[in-house]
């Protein structure tokens, strides 16, 4: 798989080039500040893009600015955010689109190498992916998920960031049959249209909890 | 109408007061002439400044409550040993023969300041001026009593007076004892009651505004003082900034020490325990490098943590507009916001006004217990206006809490200001300003 690397430390750019190379990626670009980034978003095409928010030339949030407009030329272009620290705001401004092939998550979770992988493929398969951090926030700051059942937060809580129904079933040692059954009730009692699509079904549920009005 | 009635004793004070005039002035004149033959015209100097200084300051009181603003008094510093008030060195006499020669000395130099102050002389200026318009104001305020009185009493007096007699009131004569003219008197009399009830207030404000004028400081002294205690509030808050960034930088010395760096050393320690025991025993191995990928996720947050403490990123990515949304969609309460800034402010104040919302945020949700909280951030052009109302228990104490001591030191160091309003039972209500002029 084509993937696209955007991070200004030599260490960490070489580190992730590494480790993708390692799980069977090819990594065809590599770059270190945000207007080449613009550029090679849009001339190479990657599959899938790993990105630092922080970029020069101006170290603000160059990566995202040119994440967002990439997009904006390319619809749906799957790109993997990371970032030191995680703002409900910058999640915002990813999802608004709601094409999908979005991820946000915190720099620690390249740690987790397995699950970051895993993040990565599903981004560039079209899904989107919440680092848990992002979640918390924005279930911290909702009272109408009091109507919510404990077992049904805890499925949306995983649900929101980005795992499979397996995945989910797996993490809570319950079925998938019943995982799929508890993600039925939870929309139904949102108010959310029923998506056949898993990944649309996230965008949903993260639209939903960053609503304005709370 | 006691108030009227105060006004005029006011009056009659103001008069009392201007009445020395024409004798200081004499006692002057003569200290002038005496000083040449002996030590008694100093004496009968200092007398005459000791008293105008006390009708000044009296006087400066006066005018400072019918202005309602206050009227600092302009006098020179007088070289030491002047604690005994004004001129009159009181203890004199009782003390030595060697200490007399001393005092005698440390009195002519107070002199030579006290005749070399401006303001004295513009207190003596000031006498007369206030002699004329205290002795006249009255005079002019009783007199229109008086004939008040008499146009409203013409028709009484006209009965009763019908032939002149040796003490008539003058407007018997004015009238020719005609009655319609006596009649036409009495509305006449009514309106210059008026006028004398109002006549006092006005008189007043005159002799407060000579006051102010010739007992007040010049401009320039006036400019002078601004600017000395302009001076003291910088270098009091100067030193309150210095100690806090000292303060801070110490925290985050602490901080970096305690957690990070120890989490660093365990990382480190658990990799080179690894690496020496993973052929013998692979086991414990996989379970020291689980321990240091722990460790160093811990690391992680802890460094993410203190950053954030140091300098939001996304202050500096979004500026302060953007921060203090984003800091209001990670709040586990509601907050209505209210931006109304377009441009970046410069760091500092971005910097400042920022914990400033967070720690009233934060003390909101903590000793508030608030539901709901609103923010308005206003950008007027100069300053930047930062109000947070929450519908908490109210009852904060800006003596109490480094939360609020704390704002309020980040805000001084800009000049800025803070105030709070928070009754028990709430609202309360913190309303911040900085100065923020491009």
């Amino acid at each position: 798989m084509r993937v696209l690397i955007a991070e200004d430390q030599a260490l960490l750019r070489d580190g992730l080039t590494r480790m993708l190379t390692a799980y069977g990626f090819e990594v065809v670009a590599a770059v270190a500040d945000g207007t080449r980034l613009a550029e090679q978003l849009v001339s190479v095409r990657p599959e899938v893009a790993v990105l630092d928010v922080r970029l020069p030339p101006s170290f603000t949030d160059e990566g995202l600015r040119a994440a967002i407009a990439a997009r904006r030329t390319v619809p749906g272009l799957p790109v993997l955010v990371l970032s030191q620290y995680v703002e409900r705001l910058y999640a915002r401004e990813l999802l608004r689109d709601r094409d999908g092939g979005v991820g946000y998550l915190l720099k620690d979770r390249v740690g987790e190498v397995r699950r970051f992988v895993e993040a990565l493929r599903q981004v560039a398969a079209g899904g989107t992916v919440m680092d848990p951090d992002v979640v918390g926030q924005l279930l911290d700051s909702h009272e109408p998920l009091e109507t919510l059942n404990p077992r049904e937060l805890d499925v949306l809580r995983l649900m929101a960031q980005g795992r499979s129904n397996t995945a989910i079933a797996a993490e809570l040692f319950i079925t998938a049959k019943s995982v799929s059954n508890h993600i039925n009730t939870l929309f139904a009692k949102l108010g959310l249209p029923p998506a056949a699509h898993h990944d649309r079904r996230v965008v949903a549920v993260l639209t939903y909890l960053d609503r304005p009005t709370r | 109408m006691r108030s009227r009635a105060r006004e005029f004793g006011w009056l009659i004070a103001g008069a009392l007061i201007g009445l020395p005039a024409l004798g200081l002035w004499a006692l002057v004149v003569a200290s002038a002439g005496l000083s040449l033959a002996a030590g008694l015209g100093l004496a009968t100097f200092a007398g005459v400044v000791w008293m105008s200084r006390r009708l000044a300051g009296i006087q400066r009181r006066r005018a400072a409550a019918v202005l309602d603003r206050p009227i600092p008094p302009p006098y020179r510093p007088l070289p030491a040993g002047s604690a005994s008030r004004g001129m009159a060195s009181r203890g004199m006499a009782s003390r030595g023969m060697a200490l007399r020669g001393m005092a005698l000395r440390g009195m002519a130099s107070r002199l030579r300041t006290v005749a070399a102050d401006p303001a004295t002389w513009r207190d003596l200026a000031w006498q007369p001026c206030q002699f004329v318009a205290g002795v006249g104001g009255l005079l002019l305020a009783a007199g229109l009593w008086l004939g008040a009185a008499e146009c409203v009493a013409a028709p009484l007096l006209v009965a009763v007076f019908p032939e002149p007699t040796g003490f008539d009131p003058a407007l018997l004569d004015l009238i020719g004892r005609s009655e319609p003219l006596a009649w036409a008197a009495v509305p006449a009399g009514v309106a210059l009651a008026v006028a004398a009830v109002r006549l006092p207030r006005v008189l007043l404000r005159g002799q407060a505004r000579l006051a102010e004028a010739l007992l007040g400081p010049t401009k320039a002294a006036a400019d002078a003082a601004r600017l000395s205690a302009r001076v003291d509030s910088l270098v009091a808050t100067r030193a309150a900034a210095v100690d806090a960034s000292a303060a801070e930088v110490r925290r985050i010395e602490r901080d970096l020490h305690d957690g990070a760096q120890a989490r660093l050393i365990a990382v480190a320690m658990s990799l080179g325990v690894a690496q020496d025991v993973i052929d013998a025993d692979p086991a414990t191995a996989k379970t020291l490098l689980a321990e240091a990928k722990a460790n160093a996720g811990a690391a992680l947050t802890e460094l993410r943590d203190l950053v954030r403490g140091i300098h939001p990123p996304v202050l500096a990515d979004r500026g302060l507009a953007g921060a203090v949304e984003a800091l209001c969609l990670r709040s586990a309460i509601r907050v209505d916001l209210d931006l109304r800034l377009r441009r970046r402010l410069t760091a500092p104040v971005e910097s400042a006004a920022y914990f400033a919302v967070c720690e009233s945020l934060a003390n909101a949700i903590r000793h508030s217990h608030a539901a709901r909280v609103r923010i308005t951030l206003v950008d007027d052009g100069a300053a930047l206006r930062l109000t947070v109302h929450d519908d908490g228990r109210g009852g904060a104490d800006p003596g109490r809490g480094t939360g609020l001591l704390g704002i309020g030191r980040r805000l001084a160091a800009l000049d800025g200001t803070l105030h709070l309003s928070s009754p028990a039972g709430g609202p309360t209500v913190l309303a911040m300003e900085l100065p923020c002029a491009s």
